[in-house]
């Protein structure tokens, strides 16, 4: 082997390991870029008022509690929605889809709508829904969500029920129990705190949520708690406050996206630290 | 079949279960040839053979746990108490219900020592809560295991030691009493000294149970079974009495297994 | 608790239920098992079906456009509300320039971020880092858009572009596509954020399918004397090719759908542009824009038809994608 190829050979691999190490750097000098203005910028509007006064018109002081409220009920709801149909779905898939065709599509199918563009759900919501019974709602909203949030539900089920070892559903049904005890009374007990991660993988997944939102629940200036009308939410707000030219208005909008931000990822970091209590 | 000439010489009264021709497949793969054998009424049987012989696969036909799983199936035929229990019509649950199972590694229930012995229990008995307290110590007491958790029936059957919860899982086979205890190499997970409490234990329950049980470790089947099976390649290769296959078996094959000549 | 003596036998204790509660319970018990079943079956195929009303929705809503326009819809670059004139061009060439934007710098960062927890990065470091790369996907959508239109680009315009207008802008052939007014807005200010957006998704799968390569397999590339990067570009990256194309595909049906963040960077002008500099539109930020405002019944299908034109796109690419990825895991059964 002549010195000259290997001294190349070695200058090629060094660069290139310089580079991923730099393409890593990139990726964090981006991450704290974004984390940081928004803290600087939504530090200072974060005050009590922001909790207890509604979204103003421009020029005036106000708040976001409107929109908070309207947020917590609207993925409150969708969470609710979710969580049963995408927890037996799930089932479905992880115990009683060894044979037959539906399990395996469902599970391509679900895999697809994990990915599918939040927007299009939203279009979808409101050809079927909001069109229907003609104003936008915040159970458009909820709807909207909960199709977003399924997928999630069911994917994690899944994942979770099919790492239950086959001797306990085996160990149950030996003593002669049917398949549903085996299901609801073993398996699916034993699994519980990892369904529950992926319910709130799911939460911090719709949270965020801004496009689906546009065209179900819209939003209200006002203090609504009426599904049935349009309601304020937290990403729409932000959309219309941060789009405006008011300075007030972007600095709620800074505030509200600093309080999003970080239930999100709050979120995101507790389910993180539950799953890895349970795989140690 | 020629090499079941001797085997079928035994002759058992009134066998509590009578396996008859059993053929057994997974998928394509044909994994239980031709296997005739009768189980004793409460007497322990024990299954030997090297691993993969088909001892576990023949084991789980007995309470069709086979079942379970697509692709797998059986045909002949298993008298229990004379009836057909590989027929379709068959009721699953009441067959595992009367014949319990315990497996190779221990498999509490996520729920509380009393839970997980009443779980069975309910599935077919309606018991007052004094009933089913009797019924909770009695199955425990049964399996040795009453005296170390008398205390703590409230926590979780998980917190519980190897050991433990294997007499806790024996314990839930006997509590909803069943005829028969299929035992899945129930000690090879344990330590010694749980080894030896579960032994013990299986020579008080054939008191009230026909026993069968898979093991990898021929002094156990010699110290507790009354007869011994020994299976190579899903075949039946001499089934007798415990102290006549040890002594003086009849089968070359089985004397090389037995004195560990086996490859 | 009335203490029950050990000596007391199984026969003793067996009152034995009647044959015929037994049977009724039997009979319940089957019920109940009949009932779950179907149940949980009934909610997968929820979840089925939902797919097809999504795609028959769109397809009814979509169908007083392509009645009107027929398939010129796709070819059209006219988009004229108030004339109620419909194309889709604009919209769909945004879309696909953003991506593709996104996707060029995305995945040679993607994989030097692969590269880097699988094989640099030391061990203690590993979670941390894997966490924060996560955490870049958890930010929700509109925090990029702000954080896009407030400080990337302006940051954007005032360092970046008008270096790229002296250097690449100088070019032939491509140098239209650096040249224009530095606003900071434009095609490729959303294709840059969006490449942000998508490299989380894009490493945390490579990263996956690379530590799926049997380490026997890298020993014994390292045993012949290759070095490292000799190792992932030669036998890894092969070995894996399948699924780090569907973890491009899973990025791309990202990019290709995503809203908030373009709607906030690009501009929003209905218009096709050779400058990557200049305001355009795609088709998720004109729904986010237009339909709750939308007036005629016209303009309203336009706009979902527009929405059909997205899902077809992206349900091919992530049809691709995880078709790559199962393709990925038949391949690691059969090789154990």
């Amino acid at each position: 082997m002549s010195s000259a190829i290997f001294k190349r050979r070695k200058i090629v691999n060094k660069l290139s390991l310089v580079l991923a190490t730099l393409t890593m750097m990139i990726s964090m000098v981006f991450l704290v870029w974004v984390l940081v203005t928004l803290v600087m910028k939504g530090f200072s509007a974060i005050a009590p008022s922001m909790f207890t006064q509604m979204t103003p018109p421009p020029g005036t002081d106000g708040g976001l509690a409107n929109a908070i409220v309207g947020s917590l009920m609207i993925v409150g709801f969708a969470t609710l929605v979710a969580t049963p149909i995408g927890i037996l779905a799930g089932v479905y898939l992880a115990e009683y889809g060894r044979r037959g065709w539906l399990a395996p599509t469902t599970r391509f199918v679900n895999d697809i709508m994990l990915s599918a563009p939040s927007i299009i759900v939203g279009l979808f919501i409101y050809t079927v829904y909001v069109a229907n019974v003609k104003h936008f709602s915040g159970w458009g909203g909820v709807l909207a969500l909960s199709v977003i949030a399924v997928p999630v539900v069911v994917r994690t089920t899944e994942n979770m029920l099919r790492l239950v070892p086959n001797s306990m559903r085996e160990a149950a049904i030996a003593l002669g129990a049917p398949m549903w005890k085996v299901i609801f009374m073993v398996t699916l007990r034993s699994v519980k705190s990892g369904v529950m991660t992926g319910v709130l993988l799911a939460v911090a997944r719709i949270s965020g949520e801004t496009a689906p939102l546009l065209f179900t629940a819209l939003n209200n200036q006002f203090w609504s708690m009426d599904m049935n009308a349009p309601m304020a939410n937290l990403p729409t707000v932000i959309f219309q406050f941060a789009m405006s030219p008011y300075e007030d208005w972007q600095r709620l909008a800074w505030g509200g996206a600093l309080l999003i931000t970080f239930g999100v990822l709050g979120l995101n970091i507790f389910v993180r630290i539950v799953l890895r209590q349970r795989t140690n | 079949m020629n090499t079941m000439s001797e085997a079928t010489k035994l002759h058992i009264e009134s066998p509590k279960i009578w396996v008859k021709n059993l053929d057994f497949y997974y998928g394509s793969l044909h994994s239980l040839k031709g296997v005739n054998l009768q189980l004793a009424a409460n007497k322990v049987t024990a299954f030997i053979g090297p691993s993969g012989c088909g001892k576990s696969t023949l084991l789980r036909t007995l309470n069709r746990m086979y079942d379970l799983y697509p692709g797998q199936r059986a045909t002949g035929e298993i008298l229990f108490n004379g009836k057909n229990i590989l027929a379709k019509d068959q009721d699953l649950n009441a067959l595992r219900a009367r014949v319990g199972m315990v497996f190779q590694k221990p498999t509490p229930f996520p729920m509380s020592i009393y839970d997980n012995i009443a779980f069975g229990v309910k599935l077919y008995e309606k018991l007052s809560r004094s009933d089913m307290d009797d019924r909770v110590e009695w199955a425990l007491r049964k399996a040795a295991l009453w005296e170390e958790v008398k205390d703590k029936l409230n926590n979780s059957g998980l917190g519980l030691s190897g050991g433990q919860q294997q007499r806790l899982c024996i314990a839930r086979g006997v509590a909803v009493k069943p005829e028969v205890l299929l035992l899945d190499e129930p000690t090879s997970a344990l330590d010694p000294i749980s080894t030896a409490k579960i032994e013990e234990l299986v020579d008080e329950l054939k008191i009230d149970y026909t026993i069968c049980m898979v093991t990898h470790n021929m002094q156990q089947a010699a110290r507790i079974s009354d007869y011994t099976a020994y299976m190579y390649l899903g075949e039946m290769i001499e089934f007798g009495q415990t102290d006549q296959i040890f002594i003086k078996p009849q089968k070359k094959q089985t004397e090389d297994y037995i004195t560990g000549r086996f490859g | 608790m009335n203490a029950v003596p050990s000596e007391i036998t199984a026969k003793e204790m067996v009152q034995p239920i009647s044959q015929e509660a037994l049977a009724k319970r039997m009979r319940w018990q089957r019920v109940g098992d009949f009932v779950a079943h179907r149940v949980t079956m009934l909610f997968a195929l929820l979840v089925l079906l939902l797919l097809v009303a999504i795609m028959a929705s769109l397809v009814l809503g979509a169908l007083p456009a392509f009645q009107k326009f027929g398939f010129g819809f796709l070819s059209s670059t006219t988009w004229d509300p108030v004339g109620e004139e419909f194309g889709a061009l604009n919209a769909i060439y945004g879309t696909l320039v953003t991506s593709f934007i996104a996707l060029l710098f995305g995945v040679p960062v993607s994989f030097g971020i692969a590269v880097f927890l699988t094989e640099l990065c030391p061990n203690w470091l590993k979670r941390p880092m894997g966490v924060a790369v996560e955490l870049l996907a958890g930010i929700p959508s509109i925090i990029y858009g702000m954080w896009g239109l407030f400080f990337f680009a302006p940051f954007f315009a005032e360092h970046v572009q008008p270096v790229l207008m002296d250097t690449l802008g100088q070019l032939p052939y491509v140098g239209g596509m650096f040249q224009g007014a530095p606003m900071g807005l434009g095609t490729l200010t959303a294709g840059l954020i969006l490449s942000v957006m998508v490299i989380p998704f894009i490493a945390s799968v490579m990263r996956d399918v690379f530590e799926v390569v049997p380490a026997v397999l890298k020993e014994s590339a390292y045993g012949l004397g290759a070095t490292t990067w000799e190792v992932m570009w030669n036998v890894v990256l092969p070995y894996t090719k399948a699924g780090v194309v569907g973890g491009v595909m899973l990025g791309l049906g990202r990019a290709l759908g995503e809203t908030m963040a373009v709607t906030f960077v690009i501009g929003n002008a209905h218009n096709i542009d050779l400058s990557l500099f200049s305001p355009a539109t795609s088709i998720a930020s004109t729904l986010a824009n237009e339909f709750a405002e939308a007036s005629g019944e016209l303009h309203m299908s336009s706009l979902i038809a527009l929405g059909l034109v997205l899902f077809f796109i992206t349900f091919v690419v992530l049809v691709i994608a995880k078709l790559m990825l199962m393709r990925l895991s038949k391949g690691e059964g059969r090789s154990t």
